[in-house]
């Protein structure tokens, strides 16, 4: 066992873990963020993305111990301290960018990370970054949508729903 | 998968002394190795992270050449190798955005998987792949799947790319997996132009030597439209037979060299 220390949703949060436990179990267990999620528990899927030192990852292929005195974010920071959902979350909440919700934390933070590197995406932009996020109810077309809808953009065009 | 001790040293130094031991494992990004463990087809004692040595970072352009640290993202060589277009390009479609955001570059050559990207871009820019003891040139390396000429314990510290007049890296990918089924990078140099395949052989990556003196000749898709690769040595599945393969080296290689620039 080994100590790990890392600043989780603005605080510092830190437990002994094993060397194999991965930064997914760390949070989810240690931490009680069950808000990420292990879809497939292999990389493909997207529903475990969460952001160390800004950028996303799938946690559940990162080693907890590789993210010592790292900043780490996650769906349950999102929202604000009152309950109230940040734009992004407002807009897929608005737009029907989910069904059954497994996949939604991943994509809210996919899309938090596309939207700080590409503030106004097209539509074929959004649906390129989110190769590695699978969604098995919506068919994506709401997700597009409601990303469009955070980053400002008029998604009338966009095919009905 | 199993419990192994971890350590994550800050120079290359502790690194190649924490590897010494027996069954003690590199790690890169993780995501190939990860994985592999989780399936239990790899059980090290003991990982040795590369992410915290600080030697190992960073994108350089030395006169003809750009070396890029070993422990690179994919993500970071996307932004970074501006120098060479044609190599961010290929970085900047590796796997999805997260995958990227690990990855990293040493990671990709060390475990040499067949239908990876990276090793078509070395063999193709005749790279030389540096280690913490000593410069391996490209043509060298690569020994067939998953092998490679790097020794227990040895670690890929940077690669240096020699940036050709043109290049071009075409993927026909595999949808579910995103691996290439057939990548082709085909780069021209002041001395010859290097055609290299990846996804294709069960010999892993490789050079496509009728392309390249085809190629040499006349640096147009015209010139490689007569030529066939024998399918024999071809990776046969269900994503793709052996000959399906074969003809879509051909059809990759043109659209490189349509594309290069």
């Amino acid at each position: 066992m080994a100590k790990v220390s890392m600043t989780v949703n603005g605080k510092a949060a830190s437990a002994d873990v094993e060397g194999r436990t991965l930064l997914v179990s760390f949070l989810r267990e240690e931490l009680g963020l069950t808000g990420v999620h292990v879809g497939c528990d292999t990389s493909q899927c997207g529903a475990c993305v969460v952001h160390v030192d800004g950028k996303a990852v799938k946690s559940c292929t990162m080693l907890a111990l590789e993210a010592e005195g790292s900043e780490v974010a996650t769906i349950e920071g999102q929202a604000a301290e009152d309950g109230s959902l940040n734009t992004i979350q407002a807009a897929f909440q608005e737009h029907h960018g989910l069904q059954c919700g497994f996949c939604t934390p991943g994509m809210v933070m996919s899309a938090a990370a596309l939207l700080k590197d590409n503030p106004k995406p097209s539509e074929q932009e959004i649906r390129t970054y989110l190769e590695g996020n699978l969604c098995r109810c919506t068919g994506y077309h709401n997700i597009v949508k409601s990303i469009m809808a955070a980053s400002g953009q008029d998604v009338s065009a966009l095919a009905a729903e | 998968m199993y419990n192994f001790e971890f350590e994550k040293p800050s120079t290359v130094a502790d690194a190649v002394a924490a590897l010494a031991g027996d069954e003690a494992q590199a790690l890169g990004g993780g995501q190939t190795l990860i994985p592999t463990m989780k399936q239990r087809l790899a059980s090290p004692s003991k990982l040795v992270s590369l992410s915290g040595i600080t030697e190992m970072q960073g994108v350089q352009r030395e006169g003809a050449s750009l070396t890029i640290g070993g422990a690179v993202s994919h993500a970071d060589v996307a932004a970074q190798a501006t120098d060479y277009p044609a190599l961010a390009e290929m970085a900047g479609h590796i796997g999805d955005p997260a995958v990227r955001n690990r990855g990293t570059i040493g990671g990709s050559l060390a475990n040499n998987d067949p239908s990876a990207d990276y090793p078509a871009a070395a063999l193709a820019s005749a790279a030389t792949v540096v280690t913490n003891a000593r410069e391996i040139a490209a043509d060298d390396y690569f020994q067939g799947m998953f092998d490679t000429a790097l020794e227990d314990g040895e670690i890929i510290t940077g690669v240096k790319f020699l940036v050709p007049q043109a290049a071009n890296y075409q993927k026909f990918v595999q949808p579910a997996s995103r691996f290439a089924l057939v990548g082709v990078f085909v780069a021209k140099h002041a001395d010859g132009v290097r055609v290299a395949v990846t996804g294709a052989s069960e010999e892993g990556v490789f050079r496509w030597s009728e392309a390249e003196a085809a190629l040499d000749a006349d640096f147009s898709a015209d010139a490689i439209a007569g030529l066939t690769l024998d399918p024999s040595g071809m990776i046969g599945d269900l994503h793709g037979t052996k000959e399906y393969r074969a003809h879509l080296v051909g059809v990759m290689t043109k659209r490189a060299v349509a594309a290069a620039d």
